[in-house]
C-alpha cells in the first residue's frame, strides 16, 4: 500500500468561523488511509469523529489544511465537483439510515444514481440485484418505513453501493442494532472488504472495535488524534 | 441528449413518487387547481366569443335611436316628432318603433313585445325560441295573456323565430301594430322610440348633434357608443364571476403557497439526504421544478379543455345561474368559438408560473445548504 | 463488487413517470384538439350569425338577450338615462345581473339634459 487513498494534512474544521459561537471540531489532524482497508474512528461523543468523517467523505470542506482523494486535492474543489466525486467514489451509510420515507426500498436504492441519467430499467435491475444480494428482494416494493431496523440498514448499504463506489463511509453503523444484527453488519463489511472496498466507519461499540476486522483504529479526543494504530 | 432525457425522466419519477405519498392531498390540490382554471377559462372563452358575436350582430343595429325624455325619464314619442325629424339635414330614413315589456305570471318571465310591419295576420304572433321553451308551445298553439288593463287577449302562435338568431330573439314576441296597441292600450299615433338612418355614416355625430339641438327633450343613442359600451361590458377582466372568484382565488393562493412554500421539516431533511448521496443543487431544483410544472400544467390543460367543452359544447350551462338571475328565460346560444391566443397564453402563464415559482423558491434555500448537515443533525 | 446474479425481474414495475407523462401528453393533445375543434365549430356556426344579423337589421334590434329580469338588463343601451341609479347612486342592485353592468356611459353623448347636473 504505497499511495494512501485518502490523505489529510493539517486539517482544521471550524463551525461558525469568526462568530462568537465559533467552534473548532477538528483541530489540525493529519491522517492517511490506505486503499482496501477497514478503518475505524473512535472516541467519545463530541470528539469530532463524525466531522472527520464528513471531511473524509467530501461532504464538507475543511476550514484549513488539505484533503487528497487518490492524487486529487479536493480541499478547494467547488461544490459541483465535490458532488460528482462523492457520487462516483463514495457510498454513505448514515447513523439514522436516512432513507426517504414513503418510497419503496428499490426506489431508495436507486436514488443516488438518478442524476447520472441511466435508463430506468437498467437502474431498477441493478437495484434489484443489490437487494437480492442483501436478502431483501421480497421487500423491494415495500415502503422503507415498513422494514425492520436491520432491513433498513441493509437498504441503506445497498443504496451506498448502487453507483459502485470504491470507498464506503459508515457513521455509527451499529448504534441502532442489536448484537445479532451488528454481527450480521460486520459480516457484510467483511464481504465488501473482500470485494476490494475501502471502508471508513465511526464507532464506539466494542463489538465493532474488538471484532478483529478493523485494520486500523484511530482514536480522537477534542478534535485531535490521540492514538492511530 | 439521451442522458439528459433519462435524467429528467428519473427526476420526474422521484417527483411522482414523492407526490404519491400524500395522494389525497396532491389530488385535492390538483382538483382545486383544475376547478379554478376551469372557471377562469370558461369566463374568458365565453365572454370573448360573446363579445365578438355581439359586435358582429350589433353592427347592423340602428345607427341612431331617438327617445323622448320627460323629467329625465323615457316617455312616448309625441306625434310632432315624426314630422320634425325628417326635416333635419342628413337624415336618410326614420322608422318609428313600437315595443315594450310584458311580464308573464304563468312562467314568471319577462318578454319583449315588438310590433313589426311584416308581422303575421291579426291575432297571430311570432315568438322567440327561449320563450317557446319556457311556455312549452309550438306553432298553432294558443296563448292567452291578461294584459295590463285586465282584459284577456288570446293569440295564435304563427311560428317560432329561427333558433340560430337566439342571441337576439330569445324573448321576442312579434305582432302586428294593431294587436300591439290593443294589447297594451297604447295611445294611437305615439311610438316607443325612433330608429334613424343617416345619409352619410361619417356624419352620424353631426346629425345627432343637430337633432338634439332641434329636439332638446330627446335622447339620442348612437350605435357606435352602444358597441363601445358592449365591448367594455364583456371585457374579460370584468365580470361578476371574476369578482366572486377572486375570494376563492385568494384562498387557493394561500393554500398553494402554504403547501408549496411551507417546506416541511421532513422535506428539508429529504433534500439534505439527496444532496448527501450525490444530488447536485441543480438536480434538487430540477426535481422541484418538475413537481410544480407537472401539477400546475396538468391543472391548466385539464381546466382549459373542460372549459372549452363547457362553453362551446354545453353552451356555458354553468353560467346559467349567474346570467339568469331571477329570470326564467335563458338564451341558449351556440357561439362561434373565438379564441385569442394571447388570452390563452396569459391564462397559462398566470396559472402555471406562480405555482411553479412558489414551489421552487423556498426549496432554493434548502437545496443550497451544506450536504454534511444531514450527518450533523 | 462480487458479480451479483442477474435475473430478469419477475414483475419489474413500469416507472410511474411513464403513466404521468402519458397522461400529460394526452392532455397536451386534447389541448391542441380544442383549437382544431374551435376552428371546426367556427366554420360550422359562423353562417348562423346571419340569422341574427338579418333579424337585427329588419327589426332594428339594439341589444342581445342576455338577461331579461329588468329593462335595464334586457336593453342596457335603451334604458332610462339613470336606470342604473334608479333610487340612489349607491343602491345595491336587486338582480345579480345588475352588478355585471357598469353605469351607463350615455352621459358622453351630445346631451344637454344629461350634463345639466
Amino acid at each position: 500500500m504505497s499511495q494512501p487513498l485518502i490523505e489529510l494534512r493539517e486539517v482544521c474544521k471550524t463551525y461558525n468561523d469568526g462568530q462568537p459561537n465559533a467552534f473548532t471540531a477538528i483541530d489540525g489532524i493529519s491522517l492517511a488511509l490506505e486503499h482496501g482497508r477497514i478503518s475505524a474512528l473512535r472516541g467519545p461523543s463530541g470528539s469530532g469523529k463524525t466531522t472527520l468523517l464528513t471531511l473524509l467523505g467530501c461532504l464538507a470542506r475543511p476550514t484549513s489544511g488539505r484533503v487528497r482523494i487518490g492524487d486529487e486535492d479536493v480541499s478547494a474543489l467547488p461544490e459541483r465537483f465535490l458532488t460528482e466525486l462523492r457520487r462516483q467514489r463514495f457510498g454513505f451509510v448514515f447513523q439514522q439510515f436516512n432513507l426517504i420515507r414513503g418510497l419503496s426500498a428499490r426506489d431508495n436504492v436507486m436514488l443516488p444514481a438518478f442524476p447520472l441519467g441511466q435508463p430506468h430499467a437498467v437502474l431498477s435491475a441493478r437495484a434489484q440485484a443489490l437487494l437480492e444480494r442483501f436478502r431483501l428482494a421480497h421487500r423491494a416494493d415495500a415502503p422503507v418505513e415498513w422494514l425492520s431496523g436491520g432491513e433498513q440498514q441493509r437498504v441503506a448499504i445497498a443504496r451506498a453501493l448502487i453507483n459502485d463506489p470504491d470507498i464506503l463511509i459508515a457513521d455509527e453503523p451499529t448504534a441502532n442494532l442489536d448484537t445479532r444484527l451488528a454481527e450480521e453488519f460486520l459480516q457484510l463489511m467483511a464481504e465488501l472488504h473482500a470485494d476490494g472496498k475501502t471502508i471508513v466507519l465511526t464507532s464506539h461499540d466494542p463489538l465493532v472495535l474488538d471484532s478483529g476486522l478493523m485494520h486500523r483504529i484511530v482514536t480522537l479526543r477534542d478534535g485531535r488524534v490521540v492514538d492511530a494504530q | 441528449m439521451r442522458t439528459w432525457l433519462n435524467r429528467q425522466r428519473l427526476l420526474i419519477e422521484y417527483t411522482v413518487a414523492a407526490l404519491g405519498r400524500r395522494r389525497a392531498r396532491s389530488l385535492g390540490l390538483l382538483l382545486t387547481y383544475t376547478a379554478v382554471v376551469f372557471v377562469l377559462a370558461s369566463v374568458m372563452l365565453f365572454t370573448h366569443a360573446l363579445r365578438q358575436e355581439a359586435a358582429r350582430v350589433l353592427a347592423h343595429s340602428p345607427e341612431v335611436v331617438l327617445q323622448h325624455l320627460v323629467a329625465g325619464r323615457h316617455a312616448l314619442i309625441p306625434a310632432d316628432y315624426l314630422e320634425r325629424i325628417p326635416r333635419q339635414r342628413g337624415v336618410r330614413e326614420m322608422t318609428p318603433r313600437l315595443w315594450g315589456y310584458f311580464y308573464d305570471p304563468v312562467v314568471q318571465a319577462n318578454y319583449t313585445f315588438m310590433a313589426t310591419a311584416d308581422a303575421p295576420p291579426p291575432g297571430h304572433i311570432l315568438i322567440g325560441p327561449a320563450m317557446a321553451r319556457a311556455r312549452g308551445v309550438a306553432p298553432g298553439n294558443l296563448i292567452a295573456w291578461r294584459a295590463y288593463d285586465g282584459a284577456v287577449h288570446t293569440f295564435t302562435v304563427a311560428g317560432i323565430l329561427d333558433a340560430h338568431s337566439e342571441l337576439m330573439s330569445a324573448d321576442l314576441v312579434l305582432l302586428g301594430e294593431d294587436d300591439f296597441r290593443g294589447f297594451f292600450n297604447y295611445p294611437e299615433g305615439q311610438y316607443t322610440d325612433i330608429a334613424i338612418a343617416v345619409r352619410n355614416p361619417r356624419e352620424v355625430r353631426n346629425v345627432a348633434t343637430r337633432l338634439s339641438e332641434a329636439l332638446p327633450d330627446a335622447r339620442l343613442i348612437l350605435r357606435d357608443e352602444v358597441l363601445r359600451t358592449y365591448a367594455a361590458l364583456f371585457d374579460w377582466r370584468q365580470g361578476i364571476v371574476l369578482a366572486i372568484l377572486s375570494g376563492a382565488l385568494l384562498a387557493f393562493a394561500l393554500l398553494a403557497w402554504d403547501k408549496a412554500s411551507g417546506l416541511a421539516a421532513e422535506e428539508r431533511r429529504e433534500i439534505g439526504i439527496l444532496k448527501a448521496i450525490g444530488w447536485e443543487t441543480g438536480d434538487v431544483l430540477r426535481m422541484k421544478f418538475w413537481e410544480g410544472a407537472l401539477l400546475s400544467g396538468t391543472a391548466f390543460l385539464s381546466g382549459y379543455v373542460l372549459a372549452h367543452v363547457h362553453v362551446f359544447h354545453l353552451h356555458g350551462a354553468l353560467f346559467r345561474p349567474v346570467l339568469q338571475g331571477w329570470a326564467v328565460l335563458y338564451p341558449r346560444f351556440a357561439l362561434p368559438p373565438e379564441i385569442d391566443p394571447l388570452q390563452v397564453l396569459t391564462l397559462a402563464l398566470l396559472t402555471v408560473l406562480p405555482y411553479t415559482v412558489a414551489v421552487l423558491v423556498p426549496c432554493w434555500r434548502a437545496a443550497t445548504t451544506d450536504p454534511d448537515a444531514v450527518m450533523r443533525s | 463488487m462480487r458479480p451479483a446474479p442477474f435475473r430478469p425481474l419477475p414483475s419489474r414495475p413500469r416507472p410511474a413517470s411513464t403513466y404521468v407523462l402519458g397522461v400529460f401528453a394526452a392532455l397536451i393533445a386534447a389541448f391542441a384538439a380544442t383549437f382544431v375543434d374551435a376552428a371546426r365549430l367556427r366554420a360550422e356556426r359562423a353562417p348562423h350569425t346571419q340569422a341574427s344579423i338579418a333579424l337585427t337589421a329588419r327589426l332594428g334590434l339594439t341589444d342581445p338577450v342576455l338577461m331579461t329580469e329588468a329593462r335595464y338588463l334586457r336593453h342596457p343601451s335603451q334604458a332610462d338615462l339613470h336606470a342604473h341609479f334608479q333610487d340612489h347612486p349607491l343602491a345595491f342592485d336587486l338582480f345579480p345581473g345588475g352588478s355585471l353592468l357598469p353605469p351607463p356611459r350615455h352621459a358622453h353623448l351630445a346631451q344637454p339634459s344629461a350634463t345639466a347636473d
